[in-house]
């Protein structure tokens, strides 16, 4: 392999891309060519380093420096500078929040620098379609060391000392499902990657498979040796084109390689996978609705026992696993079960990925270790919370998690201790929520999103959600009463035990966790008709503050309406009649400003009694709030 | 709008008479003509050897198809968590107050449709939409004004 003097690592993950990076990256290469660099300096794309928040980012290596929110316009100085003179540009950097200075490398940076990289070792410094840089880094090693030196008893007894449990959500160890498999008489045996990455503000698995798709793939031919399988199936969700076309790229390599295929290295072992384009349905991450969708009906989740493992896709034995649990499995055996073990808490072992998103500085994915503090996550390495506004919740496991609130700040992040607050480690999203969400509005979210997402099977999901968020919108208007509460509270272990699947089994608990820790918001929504955060149309009102509004026309030329009268330099007035409460006109309003107030309740008159509260929103106009 | 004879046979031809082709197969003809007309159903139907009443089943149970004609423009708008807790609703809604049509539809003229999607996976940028396959990170009022002239300008393609 060539080598060069520096290599430029600009990320080409989602985020980025969608940035510009692709133009940033276009923009390098045209100036490197144009200084007569070409055969000094490498220009790559590397999978996505999770620093989402902060893209297009650039690394240059072996430097470390770290270059963020670039713009094609800061090449030419960015490669004069850093490339020709040896200068790294100060101003391109990382600068943290409440410093002056920035931090030239990624290592030093507080997002990076807790982190503890298993699953995502290869971000950043490896081009996801090269298959030769995978290897470079001990790509492909675990898997000659499965098919040349270990059994597949011997696979499946490393991978259970490991204690690796299943990624996904509900936490299954995965050496058991695999000797489950192996031990079903009948055959053939399939395997199958879960890639239906459906909770909303999850994207980790989305990531990996653009950014490492070759440890997916690895961890698949060593599982199928272990339970003796010669077919597998890549399930990815249709919203992910780039991972699609990343996995095809990846497959078609390894198979001209001979890492995938008939007679793998050699060795005998037939084993080749197909990727599977999902067609938009939450359940269909659901393992037995996955199943049927491979085999091309409805996403149907069926009863459970008799469990994949013994019969699965086509009534054969099938092991499924989500796409994080795959790509643990090279590490465990390249570095051996007691050195993934030595990582995490008694029983979660290992790192966890969390996509950190919300109302947070850092946004972006983070790998750390199983029973981390969710304060060092929240703060540590995701920033705190921007616009000085103060943490609320965190809602961990998408819509069958729940809100963690700020006295739990210090739990521990493993399966166990999540479950006993009332959520699950789930997939892995983490959205950050500050005091200007509403828990009762993302109670009826999440509510809503599982009633239509329900596939209708059984009764006590599909009513049982509607219903509870027909309760819930009912109480966001201010139309509920004391019984709703109990209502709820009733309905939700019904809808619990009675549903099929997981799905509707979890359903509930967005609402459980939010009555359980902020049931002051829900009560002040039925008794006060207030909504705390100033969230729910129904109980707010726009005001425009007198004292502070200038008379700049601004927000009078942007409401859709016309709601709003004033002429220049005269205070402007909101016809509360004709408002729709769009928010618009407090969008416009300039930051030194701020004459645009939402009050809550929202009667005219209720406003200014004691119970009423009135504040300038933190204006998400200013991007830092948004 | 409809594909002709020949280029459905074309989509199909590899599947016959396989049941478990059947989403792949929707997938292919939605993909090229961004819709699937009964006539395509009907087709696909007969082909895979699958009844017609499962054919309208998966077709209506997987959010990726749409039994109608879709608009030569499509806004989507991310409605996931991040997106929601950063004003994605209010941007959608005013997404529906610009184009006049609700969430799920087509204006009159063809010329856009309007669609709300869980999550994109791309939290970072909340509120995301996506227009035409581009995607607009930290979207806003004003900058959703901009794009939708552009694309109004730019004409048909």
């Amino acid at each position: 392999m060539k080598t060069y003097r520096a290599y430029l690592y600009v990320c080409a993950g989602t985020g980025c891309v969608s940035g510009g990076a692709f133009e940033v990256k276009a923009a390098l290469e045209e100036e490197v060519r144009r200084r007569g660099l070409a055969d000094e300096v490498l220009v790559a794309a590397a999978g996505c380093n999770g620093f989402c928040e902060r893209g297009p980012t650039l690394l240059v290596q072996p430097d470390g420096v770290f270059y963020q929110r670039l713009t094609p316009g800061d090449i030419p100085r960015l490669v004069e500078e850093h490339l020709v003179k040896g200068l790294p540009v100060k101003s391109l950097m990382y600068v943290p929040p409440d410093e002056k200075e920035p931090g030239p490398k990624m290592k030093d940076i507080e997002f990076f620098k807790h982190q503890r990289l298993i699953v995502l070792r290869n971000r950043g410094r490896i081009d996801p379609e090269r298959i030769d840089d995978y290897i470079a880094y001990d790509g492909y090693a675990a898997l000659a060391r499965a098919l040349t030196e270990m059994t597949p008893e011997g696979i499946i007894a490393e991978v259970s000392a490991a204690g690796l449990r299943g990624r996904g959500g509900a936490g299954f160890p995965t050496g058991t499902k695999w000797a489950i498999c192996r031990r079903a008489p009948e055959t053939p045996r399939y395997l199958v990657c879960n890639g239906d990455e459906g909770d909303p503000g999850a994207f980790m698995d989305r990531s990996v498979l653009e950014a490492d798709p070759h440890a997916v793939i690895e961890g698949m031919v060593i599982g199928a040796k272990a339970v003796g399988a010669a077919k597998g199936f890549l399930y990815i969700r249709n919203e992910y084109p780039l991972a699609l076309a990343c996995m095809e790229t990846a497959i078609g390599q390894a198979r001209e390689y001979g890492l995938l295929g008939t007679d793998i290295l050699g060795t005998g072992f037939d084993f080749d996978v197909a990727v599977v384009r999902g067609a938009g349905a939450f359940v269909s991450g659901e393992e037995t609705a996955l199943l049927a969708s491979i085999e091309g009906g409805r996403a149907y989740p069926r009863q459970r026992p008799p469990y994949p493992a013994e019969r699965g896709l086509w009534g054969k034995p099938t092991v499924i696993n989500n796409v994080e649990t795959w790509a643990n499995v090279p590490s465990i055996i390249r570095r051996g079960a007691a050195w993934f073990a030595g990582l995490g808490t008694a029983t979660s072992k290992g790192t966890k990925i969390f996509s950190l998103v919300g109302k947070i500085n850092n946004t972006g994915l983070v790998e750390v270790p199983m029973g981390i503090s969710l304060r060092e996550i929240v703060y540590g390495i995701g920033g705190g919370i921007p616009g000085g506004r103060d943490f609320k919740a965190v809602q961990i496991g998408g819509p069958s998690g729940g809100c963690i609130p700020k006295a739990l700040l210090d739990l521990p992040v493993d399966y166990e201790s999540l479950k006993a607050a009332g959520s699950i480690m789930g997939s892995g999203g983490m959205i950050v929520m500050d005091e200007d969400t509403c828990m009762v509005d993302i109670a009826l979210y999440f509510l809503r999103f599982a009633g239509e997402e329900s596939c209708g099977k059984c009764a006590p999901c599909r009513v049982g959600t509607r219903e509870m968020a027909r309760i819930l919108a009912r109480i966001t208007k201010g139309d509920g009463n004391g019984d709703d509460l109990i209502k709820l509270e009733s309905l939700a272990p019904t809808v619990k035990r009675g549903s099929l699947c997981g799905l509707g089994q979890t359903a509930p608990n967005p609402v459980l966790t939010t009555l359980r820790y902020f049931r002051d918001e829900y009560e002040a929504h039925i008794f006060d008709k207030r909504c705390p955060a100033l969230v729910c149309k129904d109980l707010i009102a726009f005001a425009i503050d007198p004292a502070a509004c200038v008379g700049c026309l601004l927000c009078k030329k942007a409401c859709p309406t016309g709601a709003i009268s004033g002429e220049a330099k005269k205070v402007h007035v909101i016809d509360a009649k004709a408002c729709i409460k769009c928010g618009i006109c407090l969008n416009v309003c300039p930051p030194k400003i701020r004459a645009v107030r939402k009050t809550t309740p929202a009667i005219a008159g209720a406003a200014g009694s004691p119970t009423s509260s009135t504040r300038a929103a933190a204006s998400p106009k200013t991007g830092e709030g948004r | 709008m409809c594909p002709s004879k020949s280029e459905l046979e074309a989509l199909t031809e590899k599947s016959t008479g396989q049941k478990r082709a059947l989403i792949q197969v929707l997938q292919d003809i939605q993909d090229r003509i961004h819709w699937l007309p009964a006539e395509a159903l009907e087709h696909v139907a007969r082909t895979l050897g699958v009844p017609l009443a499962q054919v309208y089943g998966v077709a209506t149970f997987y959010k990726f198809f749409s039994l109608e004609p879709r608009g030569r423009h499509v806004c989507t708008v991310c409605l996931g968590t991040a997106c929601h807790v950063r004003g994605g609703q209010a941007l959608l809604e005013h997404f529906e107050r610009k184009l006049g049509i609700a969430a799920g539809r087509t204006t009159p003229d063809g010329k856009f449709t309007l669609e709300r999607v869980n999550c994109l996976g791309a939290c970072a940028l909340a509120p995301l939409a996506v227009v035409d396959g581009r995607y607009y990170g930290r979207m806003s009022e004003a900058k959703a004004d901009s794009v939708l002239a552009g694309v109004r300008e730019d004409g048909d393609p």
